[in-house]
């Protein structure tokens, strides 16, 4: 107990101090190193950085096919036209899905006329804009979402997720 | 922004897991799962061997996979009291669902209680008393003693009329026939109470009186009739919300043409194609949408009638086959009475009596007597007489070669709450018995049910026919105590706003006085609590998982375990019975409904002794169950037809397939059972032979429906939605639900909401006669103008609050059949900012 509690000590002092940042940085020092080293495994998965596409490649209504967080994963970006909430870019109108239905793992197709990933599969239908939430389905979560971030050059790179993806007990596998 | 759980991994569940048969606790379909739970501190691993599917989970796995599982079908619950993970996913090997969760029954892990994960921490865990002036834990002990005394004092004051019960008769959760038998043991058995309601109607009555009186159970086929039908006929049933993986699993293959193959192998002699499909629902749902997606919207007739003139279109297509000859003449006279009395005194206005409303008869008096033209039809249901042609051809013209059509009629709640239900019941059943098609491959005329089933009691005979309405009862002041067995009328019953005024002024009596005594001199708190009820007062107490809205009224509040917590047996919509196994525990000193019943039945027994009258006390007898087993053998197994096959055993060895009811016997380690009844021609009357029904129309038949129709400007039609069907008690701390439906939606016409000044989202006043409500506006382009439709049975806005008191002879209410006018209250709330207010309809692209 005695043990415990000076735990949970030492980490609010370092929140305190603004240890935060101090951590978050030593966490990205330890997935950095060569496989060979033994590492303490992450609380979450090691999101991989990647670069989906350029802003010059995206039309509005017009979804991108792209993969993430690998081959097996396939998603679109999608440049709205409009802001919306969890979007990038200078317009903060683009957003990146999965295209896996999260109910059974039927691949979604995108509707542009409602801004939907509707399901052949069994009918579930998800709001592009509003965060790829279930408008009607089977799913029992949300469509799973990019994180997105643009750099200068207007390179988009996915670096993460915010659920879990159809047929994976991981995200990263 | 959508609610995400940003959960990017999950526990791997590992090869030695522990698996239990589950049954989804909420809907009629009863889709088999699997809870897999093994220690806190294990955990399984990618490779093949390290976990139970037995497969390389560092891959990829593909569409439909067994091996993978969503963050909402897990959680860590406890295990004799020790925290273990939990995995409750869909069973693939299950016939009902072979694999797919719904919306509701995929997140039973994450509705379970935890308090390793916080999740459903509004369950009830310990008896609560009114004490000092608000609910307070104490014992079990000390809790049933005051009821029982209570109780006891009421019923020696009042005789056993005074005591008033609300019990649930259904199988799942909050039911199953443990629990049935428990309390219909108590109420039904030691006692004789006749004031007894059902969880979602105000009197002890079946839904569906008309069928059972032609002699046709009402759950008479098996799902995969739904497979061979050449049509369907769905009556006021949003399947793919309310039965979903039944549509998903046995209509969608047959309406997309993939089980012509089995209808061949099955049916050798005669043609075959893919379903046809009549809908008869005034609104356009997302089962009419899902049919014309699958068999083409020229195999689709949606039959959009004027809201409650069902019994018009049936009487008309009954007419007409008979007319056209499409019937089947050797099955009406070897199957049906040709016994045709005279039509009574006043009919067709009234019955012989309130008991009986219809009138049974032959074929040909029934033909006659229901007798309307497709053009009369037409007129008052608002169709085109076409297509009431082609549903009757749809319906009965025979096939190439003269073979029968094979035609499943299915209903639901648009008929049995919809106007005139028994006449309505009876005009459908007529039309399926004319056809042949009951008892056969690819036919019946069945309910789609609500809960899965579990009824096993004592008699119900001195209840009486029409059954007591115990709203209204209760409304003017009758009975000195309630007793609530997981019924919410707060939420769940009609003219909601008079029996909630009603019942907190009566139960408020009894706190006041409550709050005038010391809780520990017990004797002095019965006397003054009885003081109170003879003033008009009213003693509550309600037995529930949750907290609910009635329960804050209620001067006892005892906790129940739910499915999973206990074992329970239920059957689904085609009589199929499994034991869901217990595979947690249940929260604090919460206890199975039928043992709650049993121990009060003890308490009731020591007090009603300690007062002298030991003949009464040893009606109480027979109440020593320790285990929800125990309950189960004393009534499923010693009272239900067929019930001397089954045990906890032998289902347990059964899996999720189980078997369907009745049992015949048991043989080769299988209990034996029935796939579909009548197949022998032989119906539930005394001689055998089915009635049909002289059920003539009546426009609409409930006291108060014609006025309301004439004053006010929309139709408030109502109903379910697929994410709260049947779970919406625990969906109140399910974020990704209620994120959903911060409100009840009510769908309207765009141009209705303009001329109103109401925009997405805005919460509208829905105000008549009755009462009055609220509900957030969602634009629906395909609702007919002045036609709505809001969700039903919801705490944020309870629909039920503007049906009026209006029922059928026998009590059945009429919820569906109500108007009223609609004004803006305010702009949408922040609730609704993250609520998608897009069409719910899927589209190919």
């Amino acid at each position: 107990m005695t043990r415990c509690s000076k735990l949970v000590d030492v980490g609010r002092r370092q929140f305190l101090r603004g240890g935060a940042i101090a951590a978050a940085g030593a966490a990205a020092a330890v997935a950095a190193p060569p496989p060979s080293r033994a590492a303490i495994p992450g609380a979450r998965v090691d999101y991989p950085s990647t670069r989906l596409a350029n802003l010059a490649d995206l039309k509005p209504d017009d979804p991108l096919d792209v993969a993430y967080p690998d081959d097996q994963a396939p998603g679109v970006l999608l440049k709205l036209g409009r802001k919306v909430e969890g979007g990038v870019g200078p317009d903060g109108d683009i957003v990146g899905f999965t295209t896996t239905c999260p109910h059974k793992g039927f691949p979604l197709s995108y509707a542009a006329a409602s801004r939907t990933f509707n399901c052949p599969g069994h009918y579930s239908v998800f709001d592009a804009e509003q965060g790829g939430q279930q408008v009607w389905g089977h799913a029992t979560q949300n469509l799973p979402q990019y994180v997105l971030r643009v750099d200068a050059k207007g390179d988009i790179y996915a670096e993460g997720l915010d659920e879990l993806l159809y047929g994976r007990l991981s995200n990263v596998l | 922004m959508a609610y995400k759980r940003q959960i990017d991994r999950l526990p791997i569940i590992p090869a030695d897991a522990r698996r239990q048969n589950v049954v989804c606790q909420f809907c009629i379909v009863g889709c088999g799962y699997h809870a897999y739970s093994w220690p806190v501190n294990r955990q399984g691993g990618t490779e093949p061997a390290r976990n139970a599917f037995g497969v390389d989970l560092a891959k990829q796995q593909p569409a439909e996979t067994a091996a993978w599982y969503a963050p909402s079908m897990y959680n860590i619950v406890k295990q004799d009291g020790q925290d273990h993970h939990l995995v409750i996913k869909p069973d693939k090997a299950c016939s009902v669902n072979g694999g797919l969760g719904s919306v509701r029954g995929a997140r039973m892990a994450e509705m379970s209680f935890s308090e390793a994960r916080s999740t459903q921490q509004q369950r009830l865990t310990d008896p609560q008393v009114w004490r000092y002036g608000q609910l307070q834990p104490t014992s079990w002990d000390d809790a049933l003693d005051l009821v029982a005394r209570v109780t006891a004092a009421v019923i020696r004051e009042q005789g056993e009329d005074g005591l008033i019960v609300s019990a649930f008769d259904h199988g799942g959760a909050g039911g199953g026939y443990e629990n049935t038998w428990g309390t219909g043991k108590l109420y039904f058995g030691a006692m004789k109470v006749k004031n007894i309601r059902i969880h979602n109607r105000p009197a002890y009555n079946s839904e569906v009186h008309a069928t059972r009186d032609m002699g046709v159970g009402e759950l008479n086929n098996a799902y995969e009739d739904a497979e061979l039908a050449d049509t369907i006929v769905a009556v006021g049933t949003n399947a793919l919300e309310t039965q979903t993986n039944y549509f998903l699993n046995h209509w969608v293959p047959n309406l997309r043409g993939s089980s012509v193959a089995k209808k061949r192998q099955m049916l050798p002699d005669e043609p075959h194609e893919a379903a046809r499909i009549v809908v008869v629902d005034p609104r356009r749902t997302v089962t009419v949408n899902a049919c014309e997606i699958e068999a083409g919207k020229d195999r689709v007739l949606h039959l959009a009638i004027k809201s409650g003139t069902d019994l018009a279109l049936f009487n008309a297509l009954f007419a007409y086959i008979a007319d056209q000859g499409w019937v089947d003449r050797a099955f009406i006279d070897a199957s049906t009475t040709h016994d045709a009395p005279p039509r009574p005194a006043l009919y067709p206005a009234h019955g012989v009596s309130d008991a009986k409303p219809g009138h049974l008869t032959s074929f040909e008096a029934a033909v006659e007597g229901c007798r309307l033209s497709i053009e009369e039809a037409a007129k008052i249901t608002g169709l085109d007489p076409k297509d009431i042609v082609k549903a009757a051809e749809w319906i009965a013209k025979p096939k190439d070669g003269g073979k029968r059509r094979r035609t499943m009629f299915s209903y639901e709640k648009g008929l049995i709450w919809g106007n005139d239900n028994y006449r309505t019941n009876g005009g459908l059943v007529n039309i399926a018995l004319a056809t042949g098609n009951v008892g056969r491959p690819g036919g019946g005329v069945v309910r789609m049910g609500g809960h899965q089933e579990g009824y096993v009691r004592p008699s119900d005979a001195h209840v009486g026919r029409p059954a007591a309405y115990v709203d209204q009862l209760l409304i003017s002041g009758r009975g000195g105590v309630h007793h609530v067995w997981a019924c919410d009328h707060y939420k769940t019953t009609l003219n909601a706003h008079a029996f909630k005024s009603a019942y907190k002024k009566r139960t408020d009596m009894v706190k006041d006085a409550m709050n005038s005594v010391p809780w520990g001199d017990r004797d002095l708190m019965v006397e003054t609590i009885m003081a109170a009820i003879r003033q008009g007062g009213l003693f509550a107490v309600d037995v529930d998982i949750v907290p609910t809205r009635i329960g804050q009224a209620c001067h006892v509040v005892l906790p129940a375990a739910t499915a999973g917590e206990m074992n329970l047996t239920s059957m689904n919509g085609e009589r199929r019975m499994r034991l869901t196994e217990r595979y947690m525990d249940p929260p604090g000193q919460a206890l199975p409904d039928c043992l709650i019943a049993a121990r009060l039945a003890n308490h009731l027994e020591r007090v009603i002794r300690d007062a002298g009258d030991a003949a009464y006390a040893d009606q109480f007898k027979g109440f020593d169950w320790q285990s929800e087993e125990d309950a189960f053998m004393d009534g499923y197994h010693g009272h239900a037809g067929g019930g001397e096959h089954v045990t906890y055993e032998r289902l347990r060895a059964m899996g999720t397939n189980g078997f369907q009811e009745p049992a015949t016997g048991f043989e080769g380690g299988r209990i034996v059972g029935t796939k579909r009844l009548y197949t022998d021609g032989t119906f539930s009357t005394q001689d055998g032979k089915a009635r049909f029904m002289d059920a003539p129309w009546r426009g609409l038949q409930a006291p108060g429906k014609s006025e309301q129709q004439a004053a006010y400007r929309f139709l408030i039609n109502n109903g379910r939605a697929n994410q709260v069907w049947q779970s919406a008690y625990l969906d109140l701390q399910n974020d990704f639900v209620m994120e959903r439906w911060p409100f009840p939606f009510i769908e309207m016409h765009p141009d209705d909401m303009a001329e109103l000044g109401v925009g997405q989202g805005d919460l509208v006043e829905v105000f008549n006669d009755a009462g009055a409500t609220q509900a957030m506006a969602y634009p629906t382009p395909t609702a007919r103008r002045g036609e709505t439709f809001m969700l039903f049975a919801y705490p944020m806005g309870v629909q039920g609050n503007v049906v009026n008191a209006g029922t059928n002879e026998l009590v059945i209410p009429n919820y569906k059949q109500t108007w009223g006018d609609i004004r803006k209250i305010a702009d949408a709330p922040k609730a609704v900012a993250g609520t998608s207010f897009k069409s719910k309809e899927y589209s190919a692209g």
